[in-house]
């Protein structure tokens, strides 16, 4: 039997829930008996600051990082950040990216302008693109916090595990009184994707042998 | 909260959870440490297990001494720090190689290459050759358990205290971890006398360090058979000697070459060395920062490649070590130009304030290790130096010595509370001792914020969850002999530079305090406060509130069609924003706007 194996990008701003949300995905996996590593970098003030997350997940994973045009997911939290960390994706790699914008400070500070072209530019590198307003699926359940599950369950149609895995993580790794509504968020983002629209085959992470 | 009694099981751990587990598996009972990134979470986790005493201590070297203490009353004992901790712990560390132990020993150091988070990239291998300590370094979760258990083995059984060293991507890496049993103590808890061990006057040490030599020769025995230094025999024509995290990369770039993986740091092996080369047509040594490993290998006079393919500075990856070794470049696409995202002081940090008025004075702002060091970013700006933990005091004093009248009343220090009570007191003492007349502002927030919110010993709390004494801030300062000390609101920006402006120009020491929680601790987020918003018809676009710095101040550019259809003067360029979903309710803004375009949102 083969097993799939992937290496999953995630970069978002500090403050989104990245750092909490690659925490369900690497659960997701771990239960569903997978070797994993995961990599991440916090410590100083990361608040507002590019905040990065590489999973990889296999029958057995060596590296906890992901090299520079190599993953087959990169999934953006901010649409800035897609195009920061667009050259990790491999040739074909497939990208999901919250349509949301948060100004960096030269932005929001007027020195330079929020790149009005980043669709067009992520458009170029892969022509597996998926642009989701995870935002407006969180205010609708009136969580704005909720935003990083969205995109967990946006992104999990290209992975390999049952929507049951996600849901057995989120239960198991977050206090219990926000539970339902995370499982709400990654269901909007899970629905967000449905099979009839994406355009390639949903699952697009690698067989067992690289 | 508290940790289930073990079960045997698989979990995802990072390297810090796993160390926790190893040591609380190892049956450590005490362990004490100062948070610094990447080695933080270490004690954060050991504390939630049963039975068990960990403290956050003001500094590493206290948190040495305690362990060590600990240590000759027969527990086994960890000490917890990052690199530079262990500069600061070097002198109780530099002795207790001598004296040995009685409860095993474990000294963590989570060294930093790439200075994720840090001042420097020190590589602390070198700690372990100056004070003669073995060191032992995992490479993944799952050994940096492994590896936390057999260090307490080790050092009870050479009698030596031992280094455990990881880095970031060990610390903050999660990997597959076997949960195991504790095992029992190997001692009863008590203290047996023994001045010719533990009583460092020169005779005693003198004696002590010969058996430190002999030890050594011990353990360099014991590193050419030590199953953690392993030869996995693959293709012969390359052989790589590595360990740590750099092993991971060596195994994905190249699965079928033979492989050296040193697991014991220091002391390194030299019969294991001379067979494995012996064994290759090609070797190399892939290690990151320092060549540790490679200048050991090339004593023993074995042909091999290693820095000068291997970069010194910085993280490796696997594709690092597949260019290095193979040099072939391996093309791939290049980053895209996009504005960059620095980390900024929160929306409502208090810092903000203090630093805006510390600008609009003009001095020169010496500065410290804690998140008010991304104050010497732009749009603020203010601050001018930044060496370790605690130097600030001590930089602005020998400025101003060194200035004489012309740096009067032109150069200020300012440190963190966690920051000040780490190695801040001393300097401070320092300046009213040697006739200083330096304004020192201490910026208290009431937890050490930039490692992620721990106690320190002016929260109240302990690292256990205990409420404890309070070491009060100002009372400190006048005991250490300082007359002028004022606390202000930093929120209170036209206070704070008035209070600045004449403590600044007073010709003795003095210390502000500023004094507003952090605004991620959970007691001021829950507390509700005004939302602000930019009245559009009022706002000039003059860009005084965006000078601020605050990330939920955002500016909107404006074509001049689209000025005009807003009703300003098409020359207006933009006009400012705040995001309702970012503003804290701090109150920083709205004074700076003299158009009287920010005002409390009505609900």
């Amino acid at each position: 039997m083969t097993v799939a194996q992937g290496d999953v990008f995630l970069a978002g701003v500090g403050g989104q829930g990245t750092l909490l949300a690659s925490e369900v995905l690497c659960d997701a996996f771990l239960l569903s008996g997978y070797d994993v590593k995961k990599s991440e970098i916090h410590g100083m003030a990361q608040r507002g600051g590019s905040v990065t997350t590489h999973l990889r997940f296999g029958p057995k994973v060596f590296s906890p990082l992901i090299e520079p045009g190599r993953a087959d997911l990169l999934v953006a939290f901010e649409k800035v950040e897609a195009l920061r960390f667009a050259h990790y994706l491999r040739p074909g790699g497939c990208m999901v990216v919250n349509a949301q914008e948060i100004s960096p400070p030269a932005v929001a500070t007027g020195q330079e302008r929020y790149p009005a072209d980043v669709p067009e530019r992520l458009a170029a590198v892969t022509d597996r693109l998926y642009l989701v307003d995870a935002l407006a699926a969180a205010l609708s359940l009136r969580e704005v916090r909720a935003v990083n599950m969205v995109m967990i369950g946006a992104a999990s149609r290209f992975l390999p595990l049952p929507e049951e895995a996600y849901e057995k993580a989120l239960k198991g790794s977050l206090p219990e009184r926000i539970v339902a509504v995370n499982v709400d968020a990654f269901r909007a983002g899970r629905s967000l994707l449905s099979p009839a629209n994406l355009r390639t085959d949903p699952h697009t992470v690698r067989g067992g042998d690289r | 909260m508290s940790i289930p009694a073990p079960k045997e099981s698989i979990r995802l751990l990072s390297g810090n959870e796993a160390i926790a587990r190893g040591a609380f598996e190892a049956g450590v009972r005490v362990a004490s440490a100062y948070p610094g990134t990447p080695s933080t979470e270490i004690l954060e986790n050991f504390a939630r297990y049963d039975g068990v005493y960990a403290e956050w201590a003001p500094n590493e070297k206290v948190a040495v001494e305690v362990a060590i203490g600990a240590s000759m009353a027969g527990v086994r004992a960890m000490a917890a720090m990052k690199h530079v901790g262990v500069n600061v712990a070097a002198d109780p560390i530099f002795t207790v190689s001598y004296t040995g132990v009685r409860g095993g020993l474990v000294i963590v150091t989570a060294d930093d290459p790439e200075l994720h988070s840090s001042q420097n990239e020190q590589d602390n291998r070198h700690y372990a050759v100056a004070a003669k300590i073995p060191m032992l370094e995992p490479s993944d979760s799952s050994e940096a358990k492994e590896f936390t258990r057999l260090a307490f083995e080790l050092s009870e059984k050479f009698d030596t205290p031992v280094f455990l060293r990881t880095t970031t991507r060990i610390s903050h890496a999660k990997g597959t971890v076997r949960l195991e049993e504790p095992v029992a103590p190997a001692f009863l808890p008590g203290f047996i006398p023994d001045a010719a061990k533990w009583v460092m006057l020169p005779v005693n040490g003198k004696r002590r360090h010969a058996v430190v030599e002999e030890r050594m020769n011990a353990l360099r025995e014991f590193a050419e058979t030590f199953y953690e230094n392993r030869t996995e025999w693959g293709d012969r024509s390359l052989g790589i000697v590595t360990s740590g995290v750099s092993y991971q990369y060596v195994k994905e770039a190249f699965p079928d070459a033979s492989v050296l993986k040193i697991g014991l740091a220091y002391p390194l092996p030299e019969r294991l060395f001379r067979e494995f080369a012996a064994g290759v047509s090609r070797l190399v040594v892939v290690e990151e920062l320092d060549p540790h490993l490679e200048t050991h290998v090339k004593s023993l006079g074995i042909r091999a490649q290693g820095k000068e393919r291997i970069p010194i500075v910085g993280e490796l990856d696997p594709r690092i070590v597949r260019q290095a070794i193979t040099g072939e470049a391996i093309p791939v696409r290049a980053p895209e130009p996009v504005p960059s995202r620095p980390p900024n002081l929160c929306p409502g940090c208090p810092h903000r304030g203090l630093f805006f008025a510390l600008k609009k004075l003009k001095v020169t702002v010496t500065g410290d290790i804690g998140c008010y060091t991304l104050a010497a970013l732009p749009p603020l700006g203010a601050m001018d130096t930044c060496i370790c933990m605690g130097a600030s005091i001590g930089n602005a004093h020998g400025m101003e010595k060194a200035l004489g009248q012309d740096g009067a009343g032109k150069v200020v220090a300012v440190i963190g509370d966690s920051t000040f009570l780490h190695s801040g007191v001393t300097g401070l003492m320092n300046v009213v001792y040697n006739r200083g007349t330096s304004t020192t502002i201490l910026l208290d927030n009431d937890i050490t914020a930039m490692t992620g919110a721990q106690q320190n010993p002016a929260t109240g709390k302990t690292l256990q969850g205990e409420p404890t004494r309070r070491t009060d801030l100002p009372a400190l300062c006048r005991a250490l002999g300082v007359e002028h000390v004022y606390t202000v609101d930093p929120h209170d920006m036209e206070q704070t530079e008035k209070v600045l402006r004449r403590e600044v120009a007073r010709p003795e020491p003095s210390v502000i305090i500023t004094k507003a929680p952090c605004a991620l601790l959970p007691d001021h987020r829950r507390k509700k406060r005004p939302v602000y918003e930019v009245i559009a018809d009022l706002c000039t676009g003059c860009k005084a509130c965006s000078r601020l710095g605050c990330p939920a101040i955002e500016w909107v550019p404006f074509t001049p069609e689209e000025a005009v259809a807003a009703g300003k003067k098409a020359t207006q360029k933009g006009m400012a924003r705040i995001s309702p979903l970012l503003c804290d309710g701090c109150n920083q803004c709205p004074p700076l706007c003299k158009f009287r375009a920010i005002l409390e949102k009505k609900p």
